[in-house]
């Protein structure tokens, strides 16, 4: 397997810089040493709380935010299109659906002007063979033809999630990022969404790149999975091993306070637990405060991703892993 | 709530909407408006063929000359020259000069408000703080300053009050571009190849049009007063020519003796300016969505009850803690009637969990909000059924004994706990005054029971945290408050609107640990709204299935998740991944749920069925008994106990 | 919070500097520049000539500006040229009729533009909703000026209820009752047009405020509709009225200046309207930035208001 996108060490700050008057101005940290691998063909998971960076890694994917350091990698792109937010260039090779559906669309243009823009714009189609390509995409994410000139608000949130993902596939992306695609959804249409995003991924061998906040949504479409918390990536594996046998102590907590039809166990935490302050990150792991196994060493000392037992490919920051 | 409100507000677009210009001409007052507007504007336009004297021709003879004198229809100056004429000529003077530099204005403050609110950072930086410069100066002090240095003058005050005007516009459109610049849409064009000024002018510019309309409509009538009011001060047009405000300027003098002379220009302006507000108006309610859809129409303080059916009341006791009978709640909009509840009958048990659990739109939201006539009117009211507490019926009582049961005997906790906590009282304040709402107590010793209430909801350093405002608090925090302030006074009943739904997992696992565990110890009973079954099966002893409007499943936790007997139920079980086993391919259910205001006469989840036969869709379905369940469904999946 | 009213102050300092700078640019871009400013439009060409080289106007702007900055800190604004004193002064006499005049209206367009708005907003679509926005309507329709005229020929001419202009009597005057009796019809006249405005921002604001969520959990905690209306929502609605009333004293301000003309007012209003006509430019300059500035200060304090309300805007 080939790694089609690779991303070393990327960072993002927001703030920061110097006011006026010479004075430091505070800087948050929304990413910060992340290394991820996407193979061909392979969904990668990232699943994460709000505010653990997952959507800003996934924006600077794309190019809509621009790294604090030159490390994400494609084959076929310069490195310096993601620094400078080159959007035109990298949109031909990554797309990105967002996941509010109905505020992905402008209000004012039909469906069939949304999904053409990016046919001319980044593929330069002449009018037949666009409405060929219009044809086939509406029949891909089985949606009848007719509605080509309608307007987004005559859409249900799961009709316009597949206008979403019908966009995102006119530019014929290698790789999609779905940001949280189906959060915005009822859950008896987010099972078709999801159904849906499997076939095509199948029919037009894509790679994906699947965030979300919602354990059951990541395990059940992934291949790989990464978890983060506070800006970091703190534990990655293959699927099926990480929710076999979490290792870090914050993705068992994870899997403990999802709530699981038939489960009848209450297992989150006793006492309020919340993350650090982001302008005083604590200077050991960021797990630390809120940690049930947590040691001198944890406070003082941060943890590095390190690939370790029980198979190398599954790897957790954390001095004192979760026993099997 | 939120969630059934927006389906409502959503879908009168589906339907065939009448024109704007139809919508205009439909409002009477802005009608009256266009009337007048268009008499003023013919006859401005009218003016160089019509049979009128010279405006500029002094005749001495001929002064101050009553209204009414033949051949000066409306009089004669203190020149001797024709006041209708002059009029006319005048409010051509007028219409332009206003309409121009409302153009003006319009075309540059609005280009400044799209670049700085698109480009945000130091672009907006700049431009706005420039803007903020001018916006210093109280507004004609700046035009006057303007004239000054330039030189009185016709042109010169329309430069001047087209200046002064663009911060309006600029201030405008930059809030509008600002909002729109992070919405999705705008990632959307830039990932399909647009660059920046393509997402400006095509994406973003159609969106903020309206607005750039709206202010414009509401503008032209200030400038024409502004320009008018230079030219009274004789700032503006100068002698001979006449403006509306330079013939009001020379009526002054006349005051005293020949009032008619100021007074008909001024009539002139008041109508022009009233018909150009009038129109205005009109234009807004046109083209803003929330005024359009009746969003700004006040909620009053308790849902209207207008019953076309009246159920008996229960006859014997019942220990229930809640009893629901037949609930029916209905919104209108325009000429649509959405029946968010189609008859809902529940019994809440003293110190039971029961689970209302279904999709949005589903119409349980609108059931909770019910019980206290918390659901908003208009557009809502509550058009059957019963809701019986302690053997009364909260639709009939008083509204003061409604009063003292909200938040006394029954308390609610909502969904959002950062919109639903008041932002501007600290939230001691807000749970002291929900003690002493109920109890005659002291200001101290409310706040003092709020400290001790929060820290029953394990709210660390509750004393200090009393005094901290909700937005000082993170969401967990914040629905620790709520629930804090929904135990106050001890509450036998606990309403509890998707209360973590907007919390993330783990702090959601805390939230309903604390919940569960108060609730027992409270010996309080809850009714829990969720769409998660994943959460109603760590809290919930029994569980309510709702589908468009009506309940379509009720048992026991264990029952209905188990061996689910309504199709519907057993599909959304089904279409939902579940955690350590991915490999199931999730049975989605296919199509829509019907929508409230088109229900489908016999079941409505017939269209969506797999089990479906033509019986399903004769007629009304009744919940029926099978065994200490009750399924609203010809062909169950559980075999009938007999 | 007195460490935010002083950040607050800071932030002013800008602002104050580039008021005086385009003030200043009054002179400097007016035909003949300063000279003429001092001289006055009537005099000859050689004068000005002479005056410019004596001034060093050929120096750069920036130098130009420092020294008039220089003067105006020591409260040097130069001489009216038509007046034959120093623009200070006279200003400051002014200032003192003007700010009468305009502090009344501004108190009574705020007190009637919020009760009119709460009314309007709590009756919506009834009577009392009705008759405020059909004045509304009537009172920002008006040119103000023409009121004024209207009011005087009523009040004054017809039934002689109040003076017809001026501040005081002629003969035997002075006095606070003089004053008064001379204040009712400038000041009435002056706010008709802030209290419409000011009503249609409460009304909108309080409807907007009583569809929040935060409205309805004060219903569900078993609140009296009263409390409900006058604390949780009236407040809210406060915050955005309070720095929208701090922009209506612009409107009040500038509209001393047909006011005063119209009433014979003594103010900087009325002033300004001569100093233009005989393009006394100083005194111009002088009087429009006293305004601003003044204009400046209602807004600082009306943002200081709104933050004391609303904990939210301190961060």
């Amino acid at each position: 397997m080939t790694a089609l996108l690779t991303v070393e060490n990327v960072e993002k700050r927001f703030g920061g810089g110097r006011s006026l008057f010479g004075g430091a101005k505070r800087a948050v940290h929304a990413v910060q040493g992340v290394d991820i691998a996407v193979n061909k063909g392979e969904t990668l998971g990232i699943v994460g709380e709000s505010g653990c960076g997952k959507s800003t890694l996934a924006r600077m994917l794309v190019g809509l935010d621009r790294p604090s350091a030159r490390s994400i990698r494609i084959e076929g792109i310069d490195p310096s299109d993601f620094e400078r937010g080159n959007t035109r260039v990298l949109a031909k090779k990554i797309q990105y659906v967002f996941q509010d559906p109905v505020s992905s669309l402008n209000p004012r243009k039909t469906i069939r002007t949304i999904l053409e823009t990016p046919m001319i714009h980044l593929l330069g189609l002449d009018k037949p063979a666009r409405e060929a390509r219009l044809e086939e995409l509406m029949q891909a994410v089985k949606l009848s033809p007719e509605f080509l000139d309608r307007y987004p608000h005559e859409f249900s949130g799961g009709q316009a999630q597949r206008i979403g993902i019908a966009r995102a596939l006119a530019a014929g992306p290698e790789l999609i990022i779905l940001d949280e695609p189906v959060s915005a959804l009822d859950v008896s249409v987010q099972a078709q969404v999801l159904n849906l995003l499997a076939d095509l991924q199948q029919r037009f061998d894509l790679t994906y790149v699947f965030i979300s906040h919602d354990l059951s949504v990541v395990e059940s479409v992934s291949d790989r999975v990464a978890v983060m918390y506070f800006g970091r990536i703190v534990e990655h594996a293959e699927a099926r091993e990480l929710f076999r046998q979490p290792r870090h102590p914050y993705t068992k907590l994870l899997f403990d306070a999802a709530p699981v039809p038939g489960k009848r166990s209450v297992r989150g935490e006793a006492e309020p637990a919340e993350l650090p302050d982001p302008y005083a990150p604590p200077p050991g792991c960021a797990f630390a405060p809120r940690c049930p196994n947590v040691r001198d060493r944890c406070r003082s000392e941060r943890p590095t991703l390190a690939a370790d037992q029980p198979s190398p490919t599954h790897a957790a920051a954390c001095f004192f892993p979760v026993e099997a | 709530m939120t969630a059934a409100s927006d389906t409502v507000v959503a879908k009168p677009a589906k339907s065939a909407r009448p024109s704007s210009f139809r919508l205009l001409t439909n409002n009477r007052l802005a009608a009256l408006g266009l009337i007048v507007l268009g008499i003023v504007v013919a006859l401005a336009l009218l003016t160089p063929i019509l049979p009128l004297d010279n405006p500029d021709v002094t005749d001495p003879a001929d002064r101050l000359l009553p209204p009414g004198t033949a051949g000066h229809l409306l009089g004669t100056d203190h020149l001797g020259r024709d006041i209708l004429s002059r009029l006319l000529w005048g409010t051509r003077v007028s219409l332009a000069v206003g309409l121009s530099a409302t153009l003006i204005a319009a075309f540059f403050g609005s280009l400044i408000g799209l670049v700085a609110g698109y480009f945000g950072g130091r672009t907006d930086a700049l431009l706005m703080r420039s803007i903020d410069m001018l916006m210093a100066f109280p507004y004609i002090l700046l035009a006057l300053g303007i004239v000054a240095v330039l030189g009185p003058g016709l042109l010169n005050a329309l430069y001047a009050i087209a200046v002064v005007n663009i911060p309006f516009f600029a201030r405008n459109i930059r809030g509008v571009t600002r909002g729109l610049a992070h919405r999705e849409f705008v990632d959307a064009a830039r990932l399909s190849g647009k660059g920046h000024a393509g997402v400006l002018f095509t994406e973003v510019l159609p969106n903020v049009l309206p607005v750039i309309v709206i202010t414009m409509s509401s503008t032209v009538g200030w400038m024409i007063l502004e320009t008018a009011g230079l030219s009274f001060l004789g700032l503006g047009v100068q002698p001979p020519q006449a403006d509306l405000g330079s013939m009001l300027g020379e009526g002054r003098k006349l005051l005293f003796n020949a009032p008619f002379v100021s007074v008909i220009p001024g009539l002139m302006i008041f109508a022009l300016v009233m018909s150009i507000n009038l129109i205005g108006d009109g234009v807004r309610d046109v083209l803003d969505p929330r005024l359009r859809s009746g969003a700004l129409a006040r909620p009053s303080a308790r849902t209207r009850v207008d019953r076309r059916e009246v159920p008996a009341m229960p006859d014997r006791e019942t220990d229930d803690a809640l009893d629901v009978i037949d609930l029916k709640t209905e919104f209108t909009v325009g000429s649509s009637v959405y029946r968010a509840v189609g008859g809902v009958s529940l019994d809440l048990k003293d110190k039971e969990c029961l689970g209302l659990v279904g999709e949005s739109g589903s119409g349980k939201s609108v059931t909770a909000m019910s019980v206290l006539g918390l659901v908003a009117t208009p557009p809502g009211a509550i058009v059957g059924g019963r809701v019986v507490v302690d053997g009364a019926d909260l639709l009939e009582v008083s509204d003061e004994t409604l009063r003292g049961l909200r938040g006394g005997k029954i308390s609610m906790i909502f969904q959002d706990p950062l919109s639903t906590l008041h932002p501007l009282f600290t939230v001691g304040d807000q749970i002291a005054e929900a003690i002493r709402s109920h109890h005659p107590v002291g200001h101290a010793e409310a706040w003092k029971r709020s400290v001790a209430l929060l820290e029953l909801v394990r709210i660390p350093n509750a004393r200090e945290r009393a005094s901290s405002y909700p937005h000082e608090l993170s969401g967990g925090m914040r629905q620790r408050v709520c629930i804090a302030m929904a135990l106050a006074n001890d509450s036998d009943v606990l309403i509890a609107d998707e209360p973590t739904t907007a919390l993330d997992v783990t702090v959601q696992a805390q939230v309903l640990r604390l919940l569960d565990d108060l609730r027992r110890e409270k010996g309080a009973a809850v009714l829990f709204i969720t769409h998660d079954f994943g959460v109603v099966s760590e809290i919930c002893d029994r569980v309510a299935v709702m589908y468009a409007g009506r309940i379509v499943e009720l048992g026991t936790t264990d029952d209905v998740l188990s061996r689910p007997a309504h199709p519907y139920t057993r599909k959304l079980i089904d279409c939902v991944p579940i955690l350590g086993d991915p490999d199931r391919r999730l049975d989605a259910i296919e199509g829509l749920p019907p929508t409230v205001n088109r229900l489908p006469p016999g079941c409505a989840f017939a269209d969506r069925c797999p089990r479906v036969r033509d019986d399903c869709r004769a007629g009304e379905i009744a919940l029926a008994d099978i065994g200490d369940r009750q399924v609203r469904c010809l062909y169950p999946l559980v075999e009938t106990e007999e | 919070m007195l460490a935010y009213v002083f950040k607050r102050l800071l932030a002013l300092i800008p602002i104050i500097i580039g008021l005086t700078i385009i003030v200043f640019l009054m002179i400097a871009l007016i035909p003949g520049g300063t000279a003429v400013a001092i001289l006055g439009p009537l005099a000859s060409p050689d004068a000005v000539a002479k005056l410019n080289a004596e001034l060093g106007l050929d120096r750069p702007l920036v130098e130009q500006y420092l020294s008039w900055m220089g003067n105006l800190l020591q409260g040097d604004m130069g001489r009216s040229y038509s007046l034959k004193r120093p623009v200070i002064d006279e200003v400051f006499e002014r200032f003192y009729a003007t700010s009468i005049l305009a502090g009344t209206s501004l108190i009574l367009c705020s007190i009637f533009g919020l009760l009119a708005g709460i009314v309007s907003a709590v009756r919506q679509f009834g009577w009392g909703d009705r008759l405020v926005t059909f004045f509304v309507l009537i009172g920002i329709s008006t040119p103000s000026f023409w009121l004024g005229l209207l009011l005087i020929m009523l009040f004054a001419v017809e039934w002689q209820i109040f003076p017809p202009s001026g501040m005081y009597l002629a003969y035997g005057g002075g006095g606070i009752l003089d004053l008064l009796d001379h204040l009712v019809l400038p000041a009435v006249t002056l706010a008709v047009v802030a209290t419409g405005v000011i009503a249609r921002l409460t009304r909108t604001a309080m409807l907007e405020v009583l569809r929040q969520d935060y409205i309805r959990t004060a219903r569900a905690k078993g609140l009296t509709e009263r409390r409900v209306i006058y604390r949780h929502a009236f407040k809210s609605a406060l915050v955005t009225v309070i720095p929208l009333i701090g922009v209506q004293a612009g409107l009040v301000i500038g509209g001393a200046v047909y006011i005063e003309t119209v009433f014979q007012w003594p103010g900087i209003g009325r002033m300004l309207v001569g100093a233009i006509s005989t393009r006394d430019i100083l005194l111009v300059q002088g009087g429009v930035l006293l305004l601003a500035v003044t204009y400046v200060l209602i807004n600082l304090a009306a943002d200081i208001v709104q933050t004391i309300l609303d904990p939210r805007l301190k961060s």
